[in-house]
């Protein structure tokens, strides 16, 4: 492995973990930008739609994204820029009002328009925020309107969840007094998996639980200093900053992947309203013991296995310290686009000692390290995992994990079911 | 701008991608910020490639637009040759980095590398996939064809067209060879699809070229017959009549006795559109929208090889709209030129088909309205890469074309049986003909309700009217239904009585 520049490694240690040594490239990056976000962002906001406003290969990247459309007409768009905005001949502002226009005209169950800026509309200066108070204006009150970057050259993949929900904060309503003391919890979940997490903090006596996104537009939370958040995704930097602005306190957490990672998650909440121990353990035993079971029946495929991750989705730090912890998986590397050391300090301090983790890509040179390391199984992207399994690995499509609900106790079955699947298929084939 | 929701074609970056990954010993360097590696899935899942685009991007973000990224081009250039040691570079921009100008064609030029370096400058915000394709195989015929010295021989040709992610091509070029081997015609060369840039030096080796696509293929041709003087076919081999007046063509410029092979039947489709089952298929209503050759080709396979009735035709390929025009009047109807699929939709809604003829988007548009649909162009999703020998070109395609067209339909004997026992209960609204049992569940909006809420405020049913309505079977009752309103509506009528709905029926049978 000639292609190492680390830094002289430390000895890393479960307290001091969060200097971990870690592998810093710049090169080609094989990962999705933020606009991918969308897919999953227009499922869970069902009132709002997004109109990028971007290229050609904006719009081509959304349906191959999407995988190739499912739905005949989603609630996603691109205002495609043409040669004719670029040189001046149609003024872009015109241009995107009378485009917005023709959309609420078509769809007037839409309540919440996000204008989502692109690599182009950046570079070309288009300022979408000035675009989106004007628009907002003109459409008030049916239609909010809002902006965020899901460009390229500012975000990588899950980040555009980060713009989009740190767009809607200046939207979270001032709590009445009586609102005081709730729980917000931050970053999209399947509602399915909320459900769950909200029945077990009602049973702690937590009440009071928001969550942003919100199922529909009109459900923004109400955010104020009595509201303290949890994060429920890796990727919400700028969110957490915005909410901590409001007065919001943050609740340092791992993140609720894996039976161990919920149990930390929820604990930090009851921690925040002084439950109980003895209740916090009546109440999450039911779950910890499922969620023990479920994962056994896929521990026998998993452990002692070698685990590659290539970054994608910053939740590969949380995927290797469940997958290591719990079904006994061994760490070659975890790569992550972005390393958030803060929202991550428990997660990395779980890791075991001398974790190889490694930050941004050169996806080349990682490759090399991954044919040198031939490991049994690699989480990677889907532009390189068929070539891959054509030489041979078996991989897993990290971008399911953003897509299926894994989170939550009931869930950490599926979650090591998804990693099992690829190597007990292996063993299936005769062919 | 331009409101999409969906588009027929990437951008033009994405057709030089599909030359690159056709061709060996070609790598295509790439001035792109993060993210357009997505484009390497459309390969590696849609086409299920086993190796990775040869494509280097140079991922340049925003902090880099204030310092160089012209030297994170020169860096990545020079780090692709390194590694990847092709015999030629091409080297070009994404929609984004033509926005910054870098220039990716004179910043290579400056490295000196020991390899033919070709630009191709591909107008983002102007053209689309198809024609970045067909620039950036002209680019590369103009910049490696070289006059040949050696004898050429008549009985040779050259395949021009197939690129990786094509719609069945690699099984055309199966087709095509065996096609012309059976006329004692050599396959001198097949560009892009598996040649080097070596090879396409050696394309002045063969007599003509046989243009499989017009859309990737025309350009190309056009240069090698000005430059060469090579001449080019001109007839796309899909169907039974389009393949042998292309043996016709070919026999001409080969020199060659065409009858002996079109003396045997080589292809199916001829006894099978004849056989009595068939006699279903008269008359079917079928709407086309695909790319220029795929849709001019179905066209007059569905009127003359299989007896339906064309009731629509487009395409998305602008490049070629003139010749979709021409096509279109000679079957009556105004070509429906566009890549808005929301105006085919609607498009497909006003003229009610039987069988939908498109790309994946119409096959979506289809299930939405309950209608059979056969994919017959790109663009296409990964079940439309099937793993049997499935071409479109020759005898063998048009066997595959009847197959695949015929399935979606309700079959000859079927259609008897559900006429027959049409209040049986197996054989309601809601159980679809068994072997499309898949589509038949994930109906939602039928074509019949929808055209019932646009007529809402016409005239109403009776009520005996509208029950013997319901003993229509379910997939023609849309269009009797709305034939019977625009026939109320044209009279006048208030109340649509059960002698409206025969009057009507009588009025508008064919």
């Amino acid at each position: 492995m000639n292609v190492f520049n680390r830094t002289a490694p430390a000895s890393p240690t479960a307290t001091d973990a969060t200097d971990m040594p870690v592998l810093r490239q710049r090169g080609q990056r094989e990962v999705f930008c933020g606009l991918t976000g969308i897919v999953w962002l227009h499922r869970k906001i069902q009132d709002a739609f997004f109109l990028v406003v971007g290229s050609r290969t904006c719009a081509h990247l959304m349906q191959s994204a999407a995988g190739v459309m499912i739905f005949a007409e989603p609630r996603f768009a691109t205002a495609i820029i043409d040669d004719r905005d670029l040189a001046g001949l149609a003024d872009a502002n015109e241009e995107l009002d009378r485009i917005v226009a023709r959309l609420l005209a078509r769809r007037p169950d839409i309540k919440m328009l996000f204008l989502v800026g692109s690599c182009p509309s950046e570079v070309i200066k288009l300022d979408l925020s000035k675009a989106a108070e004007r628009l907002s204006k003109a459409f008030s009150p049916d239609v909010r309107i809002l902006n965020y970057s899901g460009s390229g050259i500012e975000t990588t993949f899950t980040q555009g969840e980060d713009a989009c929900l740190a767009a809607m904060v200046p939207d979270c309503g001032d709590p009445d007094p009586a609102a005081d003391d709730r729980l917000l919890v931050v970053g999209t979940l399947a509602d399915m998996v909320e459900d769950q997490f909200v029945r077990l903090l009602n049973a702690m006596g937590i009440d009071k639980v928001d969550f942003l996104p919100p199922r529909n537009s009109r459900e923004i939370p109400a955010i104020g200093p009595g509201t303290r958040f949890l994060l429920a995704q890796p990727f919400l930097t700028e969110t957490a900053r915005l909410l901590e602005q409001r007065g919001c306190t943050y609740l340092p957490a791992p993140f609720p992947l894996g039976s161990e990672g919920t149990t930390g998650w929820l604990k930090a909440a009851a921690g925040a309203w002084n439950v109980d121990d003895g209740v916090f353990d009546r109440v999450t035993q039911p779950g910890r013991q499922r969620a023990a079971k479920a994962v056994s029946l896929y521990k026998q495929h998993l452990a002692g296995k070698r685990l590659f991750l290539f970054p994608d989705s910053q939740l590969e730090p949380l995927m290797a310290r469940f997958l290591s912890r719990e079904a006994g998986m061994k760490l070659v590397e975890v790569g992550t686009p972005y390393l958030h050391r803060q929202h991550l300090a428990a997660e990395l301090a779980m890791l075991p000692p001398g974790t190889m983790l490694s930050e941004g890509q050169d996806v080349d040179k990682q490759l090399d390290r991954c044919h040198a390391e031939k490991p049994d199984l690699v989480v990677c992207g889907l532009g390189l995992a068929n070539p891959l399994e054509a030489e041979g690995y078996a991989t897993k499509w990290s971008i399911e994990l953003v897509f299926t609900p894994v989170q939550g106790y009931e869930q950490a079955g599926d979650l090591a079911e998804l990693f099992a699947r690829p190597l007990t298929r292996r063993q299936r084939l005769k062919v | 701008m331009q409101l999409a929701m969906w588009t027929y074609e990437g951008p033009p970056h994405v057709g030089a991608m599909r030359i690159a990954t056709a061709m060996e010993g070609l790598h295509y360097v790439l001035h792109a910020p993060q993210g357009d590696t997505y484009a390497d899935l459309l390969f590696t899942m849609i086409e299920r490639d086993t190796q990775r685009p040869p494509v280097t991007y140079t991922t340049f973000q925003a902090r880099d637009l204030g310092s160089d990224t012209a030297e994170i081009f020169k860096q990545s250039a020079r780090d692709a040759y390194e590694r990847f040691k092709p015999e030629a570079l091409l080297v070009g921009a994404s929609c984004t980095a033509e926005l910054i100008q870098d220039d990716p064609g004179g910043l290579a030029r400056t490295l000196g590398l020991p390899v033919p370096v070709i630009p191709v400058d591909l107008p983002s915000y102007q053209k689309k996939e198809n024609w970045g394709a067909a620039e950036t195989l002209n680019q590369l015929v103009r910049a490696f064809a070289v006059r040949s010295d050696k004898p050429v021989s008549r009985l040779s040709c050259n395949l021009l067209g197939p690129t990786a992610l094509g719609f069945r091509h690699r099984d055309d070029v199966t087709e095509l060879t065996n096609l012309l081997g059976a006329m004692g015609i050599e396959v001198n060369m097949v560009a892009p699809l598996g040649a080097s840039p070596a090879d396409l030096a050696r394309l002045p080796e063969a007599a003509f070229n046989v243009v499989m696509y017009p859309e990737t293929a025309g350009a190309t041709a056009q240069y090698l017959k000005r430059r060469f003087d090579m001449p080019f076919t001109t007839t796309v081999p899909i169907g039974v009549g389009a393949t042998r007046k292309f043996i016709r063509e070919v026999a001409d410029l080969a020199g060659v006795d065409p009858d002996p092979l079109l003396a045997t039947e080589l292809s199916r489709l001829p006894w099978y559109s004849r056989s009595v089952d068939s006699n279903y298929l008269t008359g079917k209503r079928v709407f086309i929208f695909a790319d220029a050759t795929h849709a001019i080709a179905a066209a007059h396979i569905a009127r003359d090889e299989l007896g339906f009735k064309v009731v629509g035709l487009g395409t998305y390929t602008r490049e070629l709209a003139r010749e979709v025009r021409q096509e279109a009047e000679s079957f009556g109807l105004e070509a429906l030129i566009t890549d808005d699929h929301l105006e085919v939709e609607d498009a497909i809604q006003a003229v009610q088909p039987e069988l939908v003829l498109g790309t994946q988007m119409e096959r979506h548009i289809a299930k939405r309205f309950g209608i059979g649909c056969a994919v017959i162009s790109a663009p296409m999703h990964v079940q439309d890469f099937p793993a049997r020998y499935s071409p479109q070109m020759g005898f063998e395609g048009a066997n595959v074309i009847f197959d695949s067209w015929v399935h979606p339909l309700t079959m000859g004997l079927e259609e008897h049986l559900l006429g027959m026992f049409r209040d049986d209960f197996e054989f309601s609204d809601e159980v679809a003909p068994s072997h499309l049992a898949a589509e038949g569940e994930t109906r939602t909006t039928s074509i019949g309700t929808a055209a019932t809420a646009a007529a809402a405020d016409a005239a109403s049913w009776a009520p005996d009217a509208e029950k013997e309505l319901k003993k229509i079977p379910f997939f023609v009752r849309g269009k009797a239904r709305r034939n019977t309103e625009s026939y109320a509506a044209e009279l006048g009528l208030a109340t649509i009585t059960l002698e409206t709905l025969y009057d009507a029926k009588a009025h508008f049978s064919r």
